[in-house]
């Protein structure tokens, strides 16, 4: 989860934010607005500003917020003007919309308001459905309201195209004022205002409703509010019962208001298709004496302040039942309620114990106030308990100013008593901007804020007296971007065994230090002290600072998770902490003089003392060491079954300290004793299977890979899977030499579960003809889950998560289960990870009670998995694995393909076949999917980058020694946006920034290749070469449709050093043919295999796939790491696969290994030349501009060509480049009979040749190298340069 | 940038190079060679010398032999004493190899534990653990393993076998972040110059405000002559594992990470070289 903004406003109205990733306040742009009220999502925040007028602060994001505006233009054809804009009386406006009912000219398109900019001019979209038509975008029909095709035939008689023009959202990070209205009635001044309703429906964040009440207690809502209208549209008025003082919107449908005779109102009949709900029912008060004066609603939750102070928590409350069913009296006195973001609405109860609250003090003269963190458990031990006290105390002390910001989420008894300690430990004062406000009088709220709140009952009738400066009662202030909740009360809830203790506080005589206070502070300016108050000790055990009063809070947009760490609540270690949360590989520790010492020390100890003794015996002699243990095992042959087994490990440590081992699985077969064993160096990867039911494992080695039928065992719990795991991964590697990170050129991959493995590539793993077989790559896993990975050979390693956030590799490994030894220190972060569980609910129609859950007796479960063999209830359906917790509730889906009805119902004729988002009289079946989001906390080297969700992304190929700076890397946003990072070199791999590139649809794959070729997959399934691309021209700039294979919609592409391969929805992956220099773009896509589910091309052209339905001598398996064997530079193509590990493989990149199998190196007499030849061609190859070195080759006389067979082969082969130059190298190697001199001196006129080729054809200096580079390959005399 | 895990292994594997000398007045018959063996730092004096044993064995009879012991420039080594801890206190600064003196007559009984097995040095092993573990978590650490997990400490110090006795020793090195680090620091500081073997008080990795420890803290609080003195002259070399950290370290780092296999951290504070 992405840093997340806590608002704040001072009494002087000025805007402050403080990032769950920072440690102090921000004081916002906009000095001169001065606001009352904030209400905040995770993407903005809006606010009453002291003009009463409303404002909104939308978060400058790298993706801007752009609006697609078009219009058609019509022609009719005529047999004198042909088509031209005469168009017959009955037809359409010749400017129109889509429809051609409304007239809309270019002109007539006007910004909403002056906070839109227009991002170009109009132009004709020259695509239709993404596949580009020619002729400027006409599309052709019979006649006007008919279908539209791209040709014009003899009997079209009109035609249309579409114009379109981006108009773009210029006014972020700023405060912009909401226009008011020009039509309907005129709200007066508002004087609260809340944010809420994202989550009752699908869409990306930015949709929401904006409820306000103005001063004449009227409710008005905000209409039109989504991603790409920020700012809404217009202000509605509802009607309500009486007059309203406060509202509260949770992040899903609960909507309730007080009003002023303290009754609570319900917004009843809230859901995604009416989010303004449809009636309003009164709730009374929680105490009948006294009235409501404020109320706090999250998801499932709502709690009430009423005048007297008391907390009270609603009983039953959920989407069904808005209204609740009871009160409950929550222990303690508050003076107000914050509910924040909880992620989880479910966990809520079980969360609700632990709230980090933040207690604003604020004494009564202008000078202390302080921050104090405090996190109160409910349910946690005594030592707990104390904070929660401090928290009351605290809270009853400034009456007035605590706000509760809240969070947590999933979090379980550890974590929370871990919190709990954490926060309370740490307190801190908020450093900021005080002195220089410190003497200036409050004016917009605090005063009377606290004047309000304290003059509770007396003031009753006496609302309409105050003016709007005061902010009326509500201070409550909702959430918004994540589900949490919270509540200041809830601290002192949440400490049942605190009673004694609270009420020892509560006694505080609130009464009587307040009323004062609020006649002085209402009088005006300084107050003046309370000495009273001022007096309680709980003065220095804040410690006092001067800083401006907060008079308003709002957590809304804040979400903070129970492992997020805060440095609000540390001081003390505030800034290496700060420094730290940005730097990757570095952190201060390691840089300290004392740790370099320490390291210096101890290694010249070791020399000191065993250099020149290393013959003296060892005291200790190596032996044999065995683990044992007990575990399940999944029989190798029919039935299978698990069956008991004992499992052994023994370690032996050779002469070389080389440690190796074997595994044992003893076994009764027939009454009679067996085993089965594996020799750690044989294994290659182990891979922890969690499901609900068994901690299982796999073991696989090359034999087992082949078969597709691994080692399957079952520890008997998941820590002692995990301690086994760790220990198993710890001696495979010590056997095979792997210690500390991986490289640089590593092989990445993800399984579908989201583990991560990574494998260091032999040398030989791209050998040709010979290379290292795929099955025999070893895998170790790093912790972490993410969806996929890429990297470079620089050692530029990012990865996404299954929520689509973007994580970048820091450097260290281990993590996750693997603990201790096989986990560096340093580098390892927390990770989260969230996906949804889905199940769907199946109904068959029937004539007597239409569609129902009683289904034929044929038919699949009527709750089931997406097959319908599976029966998946509601209940029964648990998180993917222990480490997995819910995180939300079941609702529906309505984000599936074929499209649903408004109740999320897909139709069709029976089950196994299409469905549709409509019925049709022929539907006897329908279905609808159900959607459970869980999440998993886990730790892996892994950094976070906010805030962009990324649906894919392609990092630079490029040779490990390659000096560049800056390295390209792009991405695709689940949005669809391109974007482009900035600063990422190796230093500093997180990069700044993105940039955006426009596309004209949203898009869905991105790879781009050694040479700045960017190739990219719109979501309509077609092709597009981004052009110009450079390393000075990072952009690129404009892109260049590319059909796609007949009838195929293409899915992913991955371009390598010169290849292109793109796979299709069909599993089909092919290859583009006839790329040039020239012509970059090929010429024509040729079919190299089905059953593909993902290509990665490396640096050096190499194809990898993951592929289904690949068959082992046990069995067949999915998501298959396989490796296109015989590729060589003339024969990109390859010839066959070799299969590696699966399945069960989601994703790899071997986009890092640039290493190139090691070749013989050639005699020593003919080396210096070679070398030198080789030399040149390098440097010329290199840079275009050494003319000096071009220019000494060129002087080869040009008869030297004459007569060679290869020349006039180049002739003949004419314009296509590879086919000629590959047809070149088979002859030089069929050649290579001769002795090695004999050919040497023929290579290197061949060197020769090969240049003035590259020079005659135009072929970049890339191509040549490229070229020559093989040629010597292919002679076995390269030598690395 | 090296590994804080490459610091553990460093400290494991150290090795003092080391000659067995028979004691001029042990009664041979005949001549006895000089024994060269390299000593594990993190191990025990008994528990490493059975070769230096069988050596001696071989020049003299049974009944000359009695509980053997060892003895540095007249000093008796305590074999309850790690023996990088013993090499740093008495032997620092000195020429390599180690030259120890084999005794089997005339057991000091003053100045040494005797050691019948290797069960005695188990015995001692796991006490030092446990109280290092209840001064570090109030022991709750150790006591939740098993018993087959406290023998896996044991086997994996007795065979040299880090991984071993790192895979269940971790567990006793973990701490959480809130607290900043262990509950108290086990160490031990020993001198030469004193009669008292060592100073062992409670001291905190972190100060009541938040602030890291270092070794220099406590030096100053428990052998503040170790730190300063008055003419400003550095008296004192401060040694852990054969090395002199600065006192800039912090102390939960030094615990974590230089402690011996007993989880103390042994600092020993030797009087400089004069030369």
């Amino acid at each position: 989860m992405s840093s997340s903004l806590l608002w704040a406003v001072d009494v002087y109205g000025r805007v402050h934010t403080l990032s769950t990733a920072g440690q102090c306040w921000e004081l916002c742009k906009d000095a001169h607005l001065e606001f009352k009220r904030l209400t905040s999502v995770q993407q903005c925040c809006w606010g009453i500003a002291g003009d009463h007028q409303v404002y909104l602060y939308v978060r400058c994001s790298d993706v801007p917020i752009r609006c697609q505006e078009e219009t058609y233009e019509n022609q009719r054809w005529n047999p004198v003007d042909r088509f031209c804009e005469k168009l017959l009386p009955s037809d359409r406006w010749q400017w129109s919309d889509v429809t051609g009912l409304k007239h809309q000219t270019l002109d007539s398109f006007r910004l909403p308001s002056e906070h839109w900019e227009w991002e170009a001019d109009w132009y004709v979209d020259e695509s239709i459905d993404g596949e580009p038509t020619e002729k400027g975008g006409w599309t052709y029909a019979i006649d006007f309201p008919a279908t539209y095709t791209k040709d014009k035939k003899w009997n079209s008689c009109v035609r249309r195209r579409r114009w379109i023009r981006y108009r773009r959202y210029k006014s972020r990070d700023t405060w912009a004022k909401i226009p008011s209205q020009d039509v309907g009635p005129l709200p007066d001044p508002f004087n609260d205002i809340s944010a809420g309703c994202w989550e009752i429906t699908d869409e990306p964040r930015g949709r929401l409703s904006l409820w306000a009440v103005s001063l004449q207690g009227k409710v008005w809502c905000r209409e039109g509010i989504h991603h790409h209208n920020p700012e809404g549209s217009v202000w509605t008025e509802v009607t309500t019962p009486g007059e309203v003082v406060q509202i509260s919107c949770g992040p899903s449908d609960l909507l309730w208001a007080v009003l002023w005779e303290g009754q609570l109102l319900v917004r009843e009949g809230i859901s995604r298709e009416n989010p303004k709900g449809s009636s309003w029912v009164v709730v009374d008060s929680p105490s009948t004496e006294v009235g409501a004066i404020h109320v706090a609603v999250g998801t499932n939750v709502v709690w009430a302040v009423t005048k007297d102070r008391k907390v009270w928590f609603r009983r039953g409350v959920n989407s069904h039942n808005p209204c609740g069913t009871g009160w409950i009296g929550m222990v303690g006195e508050m003076v107000m309620v914050n509910v924040g973001l909880n992620d989880q609405v479910r966990d809520f109860r079980k969360s609700r114990g632990i709230i980090p609250l933040k207690a604003m003090k604020v004494s009564f003269e202008l000078s202390g106030k302080t921050w104090k963190a405090i996190v109160v458990a409910r349910d946690e031990n005594r030592s707990h308990s104390e904070t929660a006290n401090s928290l009351v105390s605290a809270g009853c002390f400034f009456s007035g100013e605590v706000r509760v910001q809240s969070q947590s989420s999933c979090m379980n008894d550890t974590e929370s008593s871990s919190e709990t300690e954490r926060s309370q430990a740490a307190q801190s004062t908020s450093p900021m901007h005080a002195d220089a406000m410190k003497r200036r009088i409050p004016k917009v709220t605090s005063d009377s804020f606290i004047s309000e709140l304290v003059s509770d009952k007396e003031r009753k009738p006496g609302r309409d007296g105050r003016d709007d400066q005061e902010e009326g009662a509500p201070q409550e202030q909702d959430q918004e971007s994540v589900p949490q909740e919270t509540s200041i009360k809830l601290l002192s809830q949440s400490s049942s065994q605190l009673g004694a203790r609270d009420s020892q506080w509560s006694n505080v005589d609130l009464e009587e230090a307040q009323t004062p206070l609020a006649a002085a502070a209402s009088d005006t300016t300084e107050t003046s002290s309370l000495s009273s108050v001022a007096t309680y000790n709980l003065e220095e055990q804040y410690g006092v600072d001067e800083h401006p009063l907060w008079a308003w809070v709002c957590g809304g947009g804040c979400a903070v998770d129970s492992h997020t760490h805060l440095n609000w609540f540390n001081a003390s270690t505030g800034v290496s902490s700060s420094v730290q949360s940005m730097s990757l590989s570095i952190t201060p520790a390691q840089t300290a003089a004392w740790r370099k010492q320490i390291f210096e020390q101890l290694s010249e100890r070791s020399k000191r003392e065993l250099e020149n003794f290393r013959h003296y015996e060892q005291a200790i002699e190596q032996s044999v060491w065995v683990k044992k243990g007990i575990m399940q095992w999944w029989r190798d042959w029919k039935p299978n079954k698990w069956i008991d087994v004992q499992f052994a490990l023994e370690q032996f440590s050779g002469s070389d300290c080389n440690r190796d081992g074997i595994l044992f699985i003893y076994y009764t077969f027939n009454d009679e004793k067996k085993y089965l064993h594996a020799f750690i160096n044989e294994i290659t990867i182990l891979v922890p299977v969690l499901n609900d039911t068994k901690h299982t494992f796999a073991v696989y080695t090359p034999e087992r890979t082949k078969q597709r039928w691994p080692i399957r065992l079952a520890a008997a719990t998941e820590q002692e899977m995990h301690d086994w795991l760790a220990l198993l991964n710890l001696s495979c590697c010590d056997s095979r030499g792997i210690h500390g990170p991986p490289s640089k050129q590593a092989i990445w991959s993800t399984t579908c579960k989201g583990d991560i493995y990574v494998c260091e590539p032999a040398p030989n793993l791209e050998a040709v003809p010979y290379p290292l077989p795929c099955d025999q790559m070893f895998w170790r896993q790093i912790g972490g889950h993410l969806r996929l990975v890429e990297s470079n050979s620089l050692g530029i390693v990012w990865g996404i998560g299954y929520d689509h956030t973007a994580w970048v590799y820091t450097g260290g490994y281990g993590g996750g289960f693997s603990q201790g030894l096989a986990s560096s220190t340093d580098n390892i972060h927390t990770q989260t990870d969230v996906k949804s569980v889905y199940i769907y609910e199946n109904q068959r129609w029937n004539p007597v009670t239409g569609y129902s859950s009683r289904g034929l007796p044929t038919d699949r479960y009527m709750w089931s998995d997406v097959s319908g063999l599976q029966e998946c209830t509601k209940a029964s359906t648990k998180p993917p694995s222990p480490q997995w917790t819910w995180v939300s509730d079941w609702c529906i889906d309505y984000n599936i393909s074929g499209g649903t009805d408004m109740e999320g119902w897909q139709y069709a004729a029976d089950f196994p076949v299409t469905y549709h988002g409509y019925k049709t009289m022929k539907d006897f079946v329908r279905r609808r999917r159900w959607a459970r989001k869980c999440k998993i906390t886990t730790t892996g080297p892994w950094l976070e980058i906010p805030p962009i969700a990324l649906w894919d992304l392609t990092i630079l190929p490029c040779s490990s020694q390659s000096s560049m700076e800056e390295i390209s890397l792009w991405g695709i946003s689940n949005k669809g946006d391109v974007l482009c990072r900035i600063g990422v070199t190796r230093q500093s791999p997180a990069g700044t920034s993105w940039l955006h590139i426009g596309t004209d649809q949203p898009f869905k794959s991105i790879s781009i290749g050694g040479g700045y070729q960017v190739w990219a997959i719109s979501r309509n399934g077609s092709t597009f070469y981004r052009g110009s691309v450079s390393a000075e021209n990072p952009a690129g700039d404009c892109w260049y449709h590319i059909p796609a294979p007949p009838r195929q919609k293409l899915k992913q592409v991955s371009v390598g050093r010169t290849s292109v391969y793109v796979v299709d929805e069909n599993g089909n992956l092919w290859y583009r043919q006839g790329l040039t220099p020239s012509y970059p773009q090929g010429s024509s896509w040729e079919h190299i295999s089905n059953n593909v589910r993902k290509v990665c091309v490396g640096p050096l052209d190499q194809v990898w796939i993951i592929a289904d339905k690949v068959q082992g001598s046990h069995s067949l398996s999915c998501g298959t790491v396989c490796h296109r064997v015989g590729v060589q530079p003339m024969e990109p193509k390859g010839h066959s696969w070799d299969y590696g590990i699966g399945g069960g493989w989601e994703h790899i990149t071997i986009r890092g290994n640039s290493q190139e199998a090691p070749r013989i190196v050639m005699p020593v007499p003919a080396e210096s030349t070679l070398e030198k030849s080789g030399r040149v061609a390098e440097e010329g190859g290199g840079d275009g501009g050494r003319t000096a070195s071009i220019s000494s080759v060129l002087s080869v006389k040009e008869e030297e060509l004459n007569g060679n067979a290869e020349y006039s082969c180049m002739q003949i082969m004419g314009g296509t480049v590879p086919a000629s130059l590959s047809l070149i190298c088979c002859l030089r190697l069929a050649k290579n009979g001769q002795t090695v001199e004999n050919d040497f001196k023929e290579f290197n006129i061949f060197v020769r040749q090969v240049f003035i080729y590259c020079l005659k054809f135009k072929l970049l200096p890339f191509y040549f190298q490229y070229i020559v580079k093989y040629s010597l390959v292919s002679y076995g005399a390269y030598i690395p340069l | 940038m090296a590994d804080d895990k490459d610091v553990l292994r460093d400290v494991w594997f150290g090795r003092i190079p080391t000659s067995f000398t028979l004691y001029q007045d042990e009664i041979t018959e005949r001549e006895a060679d000089p024994y060269y063996l390299l000593l594990p730092r993190v191990s025990y004096l008994t528990l490493v010398t059975d070769k230096v044993k069988k050596h001696f064995q071989k020049v003299m009879k049974q009944e000359d032999m009695g509980e053997m012991w060892l003895e540095y420039e007249g000093t008796s080594l305590k074999w309850h004493y790690p023996i990088g801890l013993l090499f740093d206190l008495h032997a620092s600064n000195t020429a390599l190899p180690w030259n120890i003196t084999v005794h089997f007559q005339n057991f000091p009984e003053k100045d040494l534990l005797h050691c019948t097995s290797n069960y005695v040095i188990e015995a001692h092993f796991m006490s030092c653990i446990k109280e290092a573990d209840v001064l570090k978590h109030k022991g709750q650490v150790i006591n939740e393993m098993q018993k087959k997990d406290h023998k896996q400490l044991w086997m994996g110090l007795q065979n040299d076998k880090f991984d071993q006795f790192w895979a269940i020793n971790r567990k006793l090195m973990e701490y959480s972040v809130e607290e900043g680090g262990f509950r108290y620091i086990p160490f031990r500081i020993y001198q030469t110059t004193s009669d008292r073997p060592f100073i062992q008080k409670l001291f905190r990795p972190v100060t009541a405000e938040g602030q890291t420890h270092t070794l220099g803290d406590l030096l100053k609080e428990m052998f503040p002559a170790a730190v300063t003195s008055d003419d400003g002259e550095k008296k004192y070399q401060v040694v852990i594992h054969g090395i002199e950290p600065m006192l800039e370290t912090p102390l939960q780092w030094l615990s974590e990470h230089l402690s011996y296999p007993d989880n103390f951290l042994h600092i020993s504070v030797i009087p400089m070289p004069t030369d």
